[in-house]
């Protein structure tokens, strides 16, 4: 297989070579990949034409996996070994699995660990089941773009709930990793669709990104200026959507026909049949223009009973009307929160399937005093919004149609403290990246360890918050109860992901901090699952390897080179020709075949340079103030 | 290797004040503030280093952190007092301070019953009343700090006092907005 070749620095490549990079919503009913091909965003379909993948995962005694359509097609018949709605489960225990309801077998390792679900194929967890979603959009994208293992795709951008809160976002990403995805960026669902309309519309100011999709509700508030996107406050519920519509329909309907209004006493494939049944109904519903209209169907049990599901617009609406206050409950707490009001809002966007709901709409209006925008596709525009930051992030749009990206962190960050009471250390809504340092001290003389128990929510008490983390700062010196001084500092990254570093102040020994991640898979478990998962060969895996490094090394010294261009002058002339020469070695290593050599005089070259970035990032501050940003319209 | 600074100040040896190129002063424009916030971080954001190596993206969520610790500081007013006072040598520490003038304490008494007996009655708009009491008092507090702080000599001893009690009533602030929710939703407030 030939290399390709890799251009010199600024000698032009051919005609630029453009990094593909997708896309990706990864819905509760339905996932998308998009990607931008000659200047706009688009939905990728599948051979068959069609852009919504059902993120149903079914799993074969023989180890088969199928994924989409077909995998929802057995969900009737097979439900105990077909997945469904599995985003419900990212970064969840047991017990909160286990309120769901579903049709399958659950267990988890420990108390403090992400749930598993039993196949046929054996135990496998959510990150697995989404793994599988992923890699058959992966796929999608590298076959519609003829992409093959040593062109690979650059990245991609992957939506989430703004709502969802750390566990859930590590266990996004790990999926991602599993389905041999480079993440470029987490991006928020809501954030996503603001970013596709705002760029469509020209719009500027104040607006509301209400989404509602099938599993989880988003409300997002932004301020749209001059290409900045900048979320004021966001809240939702990660376990409200239209599944739950549907749900209060078929406890209506359990109620009507005699039984306990609790799906617990059906058979899986009773449960399963009268979800498609409700949520078919519920669609049927939703598109009829007849507001009298009552569509009727016969629902036949396992022992061949017959019943009358029945639905209409006026009873769909009173058992449902509880979830839109939900919604509204929650938008009200975001109003509030951005210290806003309805009337400062220019508009308010609807985004998910479950905004189709006339009820919905209707309520919404009446809220925000205010007709909904419904003018863009809502399935779409979040797959969109992620298409053109992928884009953007891979580095093929020019300065001139530069945007930022602001969000916040959705819930407040805590700590456990005495009496399982929780003290906050981030607030909620805080813009990110965001750090905050905390100090700890021990309580006992000769204390070498102590525990940190990390928790994301808004209640008072440790057990209505989410555990994210438990910490054990180890090392610590001896000394006398008090003494010890241990700053922990919290990272939260632009993914809204929290890392934690720790060091002794007093003497200056850097504690070592084990994290066991609560809900969530260890960087162990994720090896062992990347190597299981790739059957790559082994040749392919070299060439893999090497074909990454080269990637890594050009860009480098693409990015080196137009950065000397713009700021060489802030090198000396000795420090010009140290980097120079680094730059030539690591040139002529691009085009062999030592791996290993290539990954070291990359690194070296990246240490080599990182006071020069220092210096590039001051300028950059400067300039940026003075009016003259180096990145344009900002 | 070369080292991080050549000359100019560098970035972290920087005033809060002077990142976003403002002067250091309480009275602020939270317009130019924003807008100055924008284009910093339109500078330093990790997105824009995205295809850029490792420790190139690690400085850039260094900087960007940092501008948004600046931002969210500046941009309270409470919590840029106390930075102007510990430019000026002060730290307030407020949990070693706790000392409060009798006068300001029995004002919190008098507040802290209306507020049992608003929500004893439930009553919304005695709590909407309470609460644009205090926030009456905390413009006053402003005023008074501006005039602290940005004369040619900032006294930050009395700023300091005036800080100590103004986040009691920033919080006893947000308290009331948590109560008029629960209030307006019909529950009361469990505790």
């Amino acid at each position: 297989m030939a290399l390709l070749q890799i251009a010199e620095p600024g000698e032009s490549t051919e005609p630029h070579q453009r990094r593909i990079a997708v896309g990706i919503d990864l819905g509760t009913t339905h996932s998308l990949v998009a990607a931008v091909r000659s200047g706009s965003a688009q939905v990728i379909p599948d051979a068959q034409g069609s852009c919504l993948l059902p993120s149903v995962v079914r799993y074969g005694e023989s180890g088969v996996v199928a994924v989409g359509q077909t995998a929802a097609d057995a969900a009737e018949f097979d439900s105990a070994n077909t997945v469904i709605s599995v985003k419900r489960l990212m970064g969840r225990g047991l017990q909160d699995a286990t309120l769901q309801k579903p049709p399958y077998q659950l267990s988890q390792d420990s108390d403090q660990s992400m749930v598993r679900l039993q196949t046929a194929a054996g135990w496998v967890s959510p990150v697995e089941v989404s793994a599988e979603i992923l890699k058959s959009l992966r796929l999608r994208a590298e076959q519609f773009f003829g992409l093959g293992v040593s062109d690979q795709l650059a990245g991609a951008v992957i939506t989430v709930p703004a709502y969802f809160d750390d566990a859930q976002r590590q266990a996004t990403k790990d999926a991602a990793r599993l389905a041999g995805l480079e993440v470029l960026r987490l991006i928020n669902e809501p954030t996503a669709a603001a970013l596709a309309y705002g760029l469509d519309s020209g719009a500027e100011g104040l607006y509301a990104i209400f989404d509602l999709g099938g599993g989880t509700f988003d409300i997002s508030i932004l301020r749209l200026t001059k290409g900045v996107f900048e979320v004021i406050a966001t809240g939702g519920d990660t376990a409200l959507g239209g599944d739950d519509f549907d749900r209060a329909v078929i406890e209506d309907w359990l109620a009507s026909w005699g039984f306990a209004p609790d799906v617990g006493g059906l058979s899986g494939a009773e449960r399963r049949r009268l979800a498609q049944l409700a949520r078919r109904l519920k669609e049927q519903l939703t598109a009829s223009a007849d507001p009298d209209a009552c569509l009727r169907q016969d629902w036949v049990n396992d022992a061949g009973q017959v019943y009358c599901a029945e639905i209409n617009r006026s009873r769909f609406d009173s058992v449902t009307r509880h979830l839109i206050e939900r919604t509204l409950g929650v938008a009200q707490q975001v109003i509030d929160d951005a210290q806003v009001t309805c009337e400062d809002l220019k508009g308010v966007v609807l985004v998910g399937g479950s905004t189709r709901l006339q009820g919905l709409r209707l309520a919404v209006e009446k809220f925000f005093g205010q007709a909904p925008r419904v003018d863009i596709d809502p399935d779409r525009v979040v797959a969109i919004g992620a298409a053109l930051q992928a884009n953007l992030l891979a580095g093929n749009k020019s300065s001139s149609e530069d945007w930022l990206l602001l969000d916040v962190l959705p819930l407040s960050l805590g700590l456990e403290t005495m009496g399982e009471l929780v003290e906050k250390i981030i607030a909620r809504n805080t813009p990110i990246p965001v750090s905050q340092a905390q100090e700890f001290t021990t309580f006992k003389d000769g204390q070498t360890a102590m525990m940190v128990h990390v928790v994301q929510g808004e209640r008072e008490l440790v057990s209505q918050c989410r555990s994210l983390a438990r910490f054990e700062l180890r090392g610590i010196p001896p000394m006398v109860a008090g003494a010890a001084r241990i700053r922990v500092t919290f990272q939260v990254d632009a993914d809204g992901l929290l890392s934690v570093t720790a060091s002794e102040q007093s003497t200056g020994v850097n504690a070592s901090v084990v994290v066991k991640p609560s809900y969530g898979l260890s960087d162990g478990e994720i090896a062992s699952m990347l190597s299981e998962g790739f059957s790559l060969a082994n040749e392919d895996m070299k060439i893999r390897a090497l074909r990454e490094a080269q990637v890594d090394a050009q860009r480098l010294l693409e990015s080196l080179h137009s950065a000397l261009t713009q700021d060489g002058d802030l090198l000396t002339s000795v420090e010009r020709a140290e980097v120079d020469s680094a730059i030539d070695s690591l040139r002529r290593s691009c085009g062999g075949s030592d791996l290993d050599l290539l990954r070291d005089r990359t690194k070296h070259l990246g240490l080599l340079t990182d006071g020069f970035a220092a210096r590039r990032m001051d300028r950059a501050v400067q300039q940026a103030l003075s009016g003259r940003s180096i990145h344009g319209v900002l | 290797m070369i080292s991080p600074s050549c000359g100019m100040a560098s970035f972290a040896a920087r005033d809060y004040f002077s990142l976003f190129g403002l002067p250091v002063r309480f009275a602020i424009d939270p317009a130019a503030l924003d807008s100055a916030w924008r284009s910093v971080q339109g500078a330093v954001h990790p997105d824009r280093f995205a295809g850029q190596g490792d420790s190139q993206r690690l400085l850039a969520l260094q900087y960007s952190t940092q501008i948004n610790e600046a931002y969210q500081t500046l941009k309270e007013p409470l919590r840029r007092a106390s930075y102007i006072c510990k430019l000026n040598g002060l730290e307030i520490e407020p949990e070693r301070n706790t000392a409060m003038p009798p006068e300001f304490l029995a004002q919190q008494m008098e507040w802290r019953e209306s507020l049992e007996d608003a929500l004893a009655a439930q009553d919304f708009r005695a709590i909407e009343q309470l609460e644009m009491e205090v926030c009456a008092a905390i413009t006053e507090g402003e005023i008074l700090m501006e005039h602290l702080l940005d004369q040619s000599v900032p006294d930050t001893r009395r700023a300091a006092e005036e800080i100590r009690c103004m986040m009691f009533l920033v919080k006893f602030s947000a308290q009331l907005r948590e109560e008029k929710r629960r209030v307006r939703h019909g529950t009361a407030a469990n505790r």
